[in-house]
């Protein structure tokens, strides 16, 4: 086929077009939902708990993937500054992917229980106290603001649909759990529990 | 069935009744519309940008105020500089390339003007709600769904629109703009949907249908085609027909904009996967990533070279003309840029440049270089033209053309040596086999540097206002200028 009837031709053309750009994401995309690396979660790895949920949807809302990864990457200097490289099997309940692209501060990947609740909190109120010259603007009001309890049984309802093994009793008791915690509270607890799992392996 | 009905009528009527007896005449109402709405978002986009590079260098800044936090505002600036400024940019010279090369108005007229107020709609409700935190996380997706799916409608119109008026084109050739601008208006769908495909929750949260590496995959499989598709198909296809226009030549090679559109479509979409290099991904797709990267050099440099060699012949015109300086100097940029991509997509450049500055450096490259010098000279030739007037001051033109320019250097340059270096301090190693500095060592290192960045912005910015300030009186006196 010539060129030239390509383009005198809309239908062909937009065709033509459509197919050509299909073929990367479908190559890229689809078999990773039938590998095992990918799909299997490591040894171990729980949902996280209702309190740890809302905090992880904090530190979306905040937006602390902008300037943390939570990557650590199979190279030398990565793995000797931050721990054991991340593996795909830590992040099969993750909806969203947190890897984040970018490292204006440090990578969150195994931050778990490397710092001591205390040291969170002073480091949300002022960062520059415990890191000088730090880049992190202050979180103070985390503190003073509750969780907001009544999406936490949707969120993990939603999740579940998506394939995320909550149960009903999780689901039932996760008002409760969160009810009268602080932001504060629920962000650290759940950068407490990122990439411990793998941390001593 | 009925509703569909009605909205065909609707939008469909005045179309077939209005303008069927005088096809000779163009719809420039909306092109001027979009024009106007796309200087004053790359002006606030650019803004939010100058914002977040002082909230890098003073951290309190934001005076503790959640929603002026770095994390609310840096996907502020990037959402209003892509779709606000850049996506707008390319609606207008779409709208107004089609009619053009089509020898035909502007179809659909409602439906024309539904993808406007539409489209600002979705800008005002990004605005507004990234700022308050609602946001999906993924970057330059991060809308949340409510949005999204105005979004994906208003850009369905804006297909309907523009493939419309390309199939009741007046002559048998569809131009090679449009073929640019057509695959970055299929692209972007596609990618769209895919990539924003969320159980919602509440009105203002979701969550992402993918879990960990596969939706890593799905979002830089999307992330990377925006680049590729909106910032760079889209913009091949402004520049196909404004520099011809601008330089009074005909496109140097026929077969090479053949070749090079064909085989940029079809690579691009395997590229993304270098953004995930030496992560939890598999390896076999991140190294295809790689190689495609790598070939992706070739179909850029197709379309820069035949940009150039357009104006190669006529460098007297150019030495003359500040618009054509603007289109050289995007071209040269757009060069550059994609040269970098290739070699930053090759895994061990990769894990020294991953992470660090030199990223922001390569996308202000693209950004500043290629596609805002590109707008910008494009409405420089567009604005006279809509408006039937002289632009108010060709050395105006010729002072932003300098403030471009110098500001994207500095800019880059900064950038460059400050992520350079920060790649290398986190590879450090002492005597002792030990990594030799603390991570906070290298942010005190980077600090002086996003010192310079922000005059390097200072900079494109303050040309940015003499652009508005010039076709604002170029409009102002528009009536006793005409040509």
């Amino acid at each position: 086929m010539k060129h030239n009837n390509i383009e005198k031709n809309l239908g062909i053309m937009g065709f033509l077009i459509f197919i050509i750009i299909s073929f990367g994401g479908m190559t890229e995309i689809i078999p990773l939902f039938f590998e095992n690396d990918v799909q299997q979660p490591v040894t171990g790895l729980k949902p996280l708990g209702a309190l740890q949920l809302a905090g992880r949807d904090i530190y979306i809302r905040e937006g602390c993937h902008v300037c943390h990864t939570q990557m650590i990457r199979s190279l030398s200097s990565d793995v000797m500054r931050y721990g054991n490289h991340s593996i795909a099997g830590e992040f099969v309940y993750d909806h969203p992917f947190l890897w984040g692209s970018k490292r204006i501060g440090p990578d969150l990947a195994r931050v778990g229980k490397k710092y001591s609740d205390d040291w969170h909190k002073a480091h949300f109120q002022n960062p520059r106290l415990l890191v000088p010259f730090s880049k992190m603007p202050k979180y103070k009001f985390l503190r003073e603001c509750l969780v907001d309890e009544s999406t936490i049984d949707k969120k993990m309802k939603a999740l579940r649909i998506v394939g995320v093994p909550y149960t009903d009793d999780d689901i039932k008791f996760s008002k409760e759990i969160v009810k009268g915690k602080t932001e504060e509270e629920a962000l650290i607890s759940y950068l407490q529990q990122l990439g411990i799992i793998l941390k001593n392996v | 069935m009925f509703i569909i009905k009605m909205f065909f009528y609707f939008f469909f009527r005045d179309n077939i009744m209005k303008y069927e007896e005088d096809v000779n005449t163009y719809n420039y109402d909306i092109v001027k519309k979009f024009v106007v709405m796309t200087i004053f978002w790359g002006f606030l986009g650019m803004f939010f940008g100058l914002v977040i590079a002082l909230e890098l260098i003073f951290p309190d800044v934001n005076c503790d105020i959640p929603w002026l936090a770095f994390g609310r505002l840096r996907p502020v600036h990037t959402n209003l500089v892509v779709f606000a400024f850049a996506c707008s940019a390319l609606m207008a010279t779409s709208y107004y390339v089609v009619q053009k090369t089509s020898k035909i108005i502007l179809q659909l007229n409602r439906l024309a003007y539904f993808t406007f107020w539409g489209w600002q709609v979705v800008i005002l409700m990004i605005l507004f709600t990234l700022p308050l935190g609602y946001t999906s996380a993924k970057e330059y997706a991060e809308p949340e769904w409510i949005i999204s799916i105005l979004l994906g409608i208003v850009f369905i119109c804006y297909a309907i629109v523009y493939f419309y008026t390309i199939y009741k084109r007046k002559i048998s050739h569809i131009y090679v703009s449009n073929w640019f601008y057509g695959a970055f208006i299929l692209a972007v769908l596609l990618l769209h949907v895919v990539n924003n495909l969320v159980i919602p929750v509440s009105l203002f949260k979701s969550y992402s249908i993918y879990s960990g590496a596969v939706d890593a995959m799905v979002q830089w499989w999307y992330g990377h085609n925006a680049v590729g598709f909106l910032l760079t198909a889209g913009f091949l296809g402004m520049m196909y027909y404004f520099i011809p226009i601008q330089a009074q030549r005909p496109i140097y090679s026929y077969r090479l904009s053949i070749v090079h559109f064909w085989s940029l479509i079809g690579i691009y979409m395997w590229a993304g996967s270098h953004h995930l290099h030496y992560s939890a991904l598999p390896d076999w797709v991140q190294s295809l990533g790689m190689v495609f990267s790598i070939i992706l050099l070739a179909p850029s440099w197709g379309g820069m070279i035949n940009g150039i060699m357009t104006l190669s012949g006529c460098w007297d015109k150019v030495k003359k003309d500040p618009i054509l300086k603007f289109f050289v100097l995007s071209l040269t940029f757009y060069g550059g840029a994609t040269f970098e991509g290739s070699l930053m997509a090759i895994k061990t450049v990769n894990s020294l440049s991953h992470n660090t500055d030199w990223t922001i450096a390569h996308v202000h490259s693209g950004a500043l270089g290629w596609v805002s010098m590109m707008t910008i000279g494009s409405f420089y030739v567009l604005i006279p033209r809509i408006f039937n007037c002289k632009m108010y001051s060709i050395s105006l033109i010729n002072i932003h053309f300098w403030c471009s320019t110098i500001g994207t250097l500095i800019y880059i340059i900064s950038m460059w040596i400050s992520g350079i270096n920060q790649g290398m301090m986190s590879k450090a190693i002492d005597e002792y086999g030990n990594i030799k500095f603390a991570f906070i060592d290298i942010v005190i290192a980077s600090h002086p540097f996003y010192i310079i960045r922000f005059f390097g912005g200072m900079i494109f910015f303050i040309g940015m206002i003499l652009m508005l300030f010039n076709v604002f009186l170029t409009f102002k006196y528009s009536k006793n200028n005409n040509l």
